[in-house]
């Protein structure tokens, strides 16, 4: 009975995320858009673009090899079991217990490896600088990620996702200097990933500072579709990351009724926009970056890990 | 809430090795000042919550020191300093961002480890605030090191003078006293560091301490 409860709330959540997704960017571009007052396309304008893109003919470069083709599938696969894995409105879920933090981190970097090498693949100049941008971001903010992971395994005892909400959930938690810090370094870290405003420009075609839209500017039709999926599902992902780990309220534990879950899943809508909403004050209010220097705004994320890290070896010495 | 007397001076103390790695980033003389102000209320507060749990009302009479002076009387003279001297543009740092924050690092870890090794016999509190402190007196050192602009040393030593106070309260039974004679000799080194300031422009013309060392034959 248990397993049937766990998997039926596993392949719930797997249709949650994917539903989910395309409205939390629409959510974002609309309140950016209120915000800098102009009236901004529907919030349900990315599923419209969706189903279009996955109706049109699909274009491909005459040199394009079978990655090409493959990568979007790929990405889009890995993305989604990872956001899969992150608990959402309820903790029972049945891959969780085979797959944690660390590997939603390792499923994520391989999504943006098979990414890149997709973007290297046709051999325009625009797709090269895109990837080698891409990989310079990752190799700092991946290190910064992993000492995230490491702090909040020492805080709650496991890298398991399940494991650490039930965790911040309970009293046990206290007042941690660490947790601040991991928050944070979090969210730098998210920043980055899913190149939002300071480190990339998810709404520009302009070449000086594009490090996403660079690298996917040869796919069309529905490989174009598969792969925007995957970065609305990745924001989705670390949304949900950021609330499952610092917000664990009203999350429903294993075996709960409907009720409870019922209740889980209108909190999490609503910590998904307030999410989205805080994503879009805070791209509104600060500039974009130059490219060199990303490294030193993801830089303080792995810093921040690492103080929090050395911090709660102090505390938990005694 | 299990012990929260000891995670919230956990939170203080660690909040102001975190404002030290704060000053290390900086690299504008007024963000720096503003920070060195966060710096020293984060003081203030460590120090009025030590108070608090030792039942020692003469830490009251410390942080609120800590707060008048140094968050608001130093921030407040230093800013108008570099605004009569006219530098309130970039900091000069001997080496870049990225090694000074990797030195940073290792200096906590450092502290962490001979600290925690030394003291096994103290209680975990001021154990805890030692070692804190002995961060927060390396980067204030360090800061001192990497910089090259007078102002900004000063702020290096300020900072490092706050890992003192740290230390002192987290070590029962510091007299009045000796707090207070520390915070006036802080101020008094503050007001000499100031003329001096104003001395090494007028012979210089630049604040930047490489002209020192030109001045007195020193190679580079």
């Amino acid at each position: 009975m248990a397993l049937i409860h766990d998997l039926a709330v596993q392949f719930a959540q797997m249709l949650v995320v994917l539903m989910l997704a395309p409205g939390l960017v629409g959510l974002v571009r609309k309140v950016k858009a209120r915000l800098t007052r102009r009236r901004g396309a529907s919030v349900v304008q990315p599923y419209r673009d969706l189903s279009r893109l996955i109706r049109k003919e699909v274009v491909l470069a005459e040199n394009a090899s079978w990655l090409f083709r493959v990568a979007p599938y790929l990405i889009f696969a890995a993305t989604w079991v990872a956001a899969a894995l992150v608990p959402t409105f309820a903790t029972g879920l049945e891959f969780s217990w085979s797959a944690d933090l660390i590997a939603i981190i390792a499923l994520l970097a391989s999504a943006r490896f098979f990414l890149a090498l997709a973007g290297m693949d046709v051999g325009t100049a625009f797709g090269g600088i895109g990837s080698s941008r891409e990989v310079m971001i990752a190799s700092l903010a991946e290190p910064a990620m992993l000492m995230i992971v490491f702090t909040l395994a020492l805080i709650a005892g496991s890298t398991q996702l399940s494991t650490i909400a039930a965790f911040m959930n309970s009293p046990a938690v206290g007042l941690s200097v660490s947790l601040g810090l991991a928050l944070v370094a979090l969210v730098i870290v998210a920043v980055a990933e899913n190149g939002r405003i300071p480190v990339d420009n998810p709404a520009t075609h302009l070449e000086l500072t594009m490090v996403h839209e660079a690298m996917v500017l040869e796919y069309s039709g529905r490989h174009l579709a598969l792969i925007e999926l995957a970065a609305a599902l990745k924001l989705l992902l670390y949304t949900s990351l950021i609330a499952c780990i610092f917000a664990p309220w009203d999350i429903a534990g294993p075996e709960a009724g409907l009720a409870t879950i019922a209740i889980g899943a209108a909190a999490y809508v609503i910590k998904l926009a307030i999410g989205g909403a805080l994503l879009a004050v805070f791209e509104t209010a600060i500039t974009k970056m130059r490219v060199f220097r990303v490294p030193q705004f993801i830089g303080a994320a792995l810093m921040l890990g690492l103080l929090g890290t050395l911090l709660r070896f102090v505390s938990g010495g005694f | 809430m299990p012990n929260l007397a000891f995670d919230t001076a956990h939170l203080f103390a660690g909040g102001l090795v975190l404002a030290s790695f704060m000053l290390l980033y900086q690299d504008r003389l007024t963000s720096l000042l503003n920070v060195y102000a966060v710096h020293a209320l984060v003081l203030a507060l460590a120090v009025a919550w030590q108070a608090d749990i030792q039942n020692a009302p003469h830490l009251y009479v410390t942080a609120a020191l800590a707060f008048g002076f140094k968050a608001i009387i130093i921030p407040l003279a230093l800013r108008r300093i570099i605004e009569r001297l006219g530098i309130h543009r970039e900091i000069e740092t001997v080496v870049g961002i990225g090694p000074t924050m990797l030195a940073g690092m290792a200096l906590v870890a450092l502290s962490m480890v001979v600290m925690l090794r030394v003291t096994t016999a103290a209680a975990p509190l001021a154990r805890e605030d030692l070692a804190f402190a002995l961060a927060v007196v390396l980067l204030g050192l360090l800061i001192m090191v990497t910089r090259r602009n007078a102002v900004s040393q000063v702020v290096g030593f300020m900072s490092l003078e706050n890992g003192l106070i740290l230390a002192a309260a987290g070590a029962k039974g510091m007299p009045l006293v000796v707090e207070i004679s520390v915070a006036f000799s802080i101020l008094i080194a503050f007001i000499v560091i100031g003329i001096f300031l104003f001395r090494i422009r007028e012979r210089f013309d630049s604040v930047d301490l490489a002209a020192l060392d030109q001045f007195r034959g020193e190679r580079r």
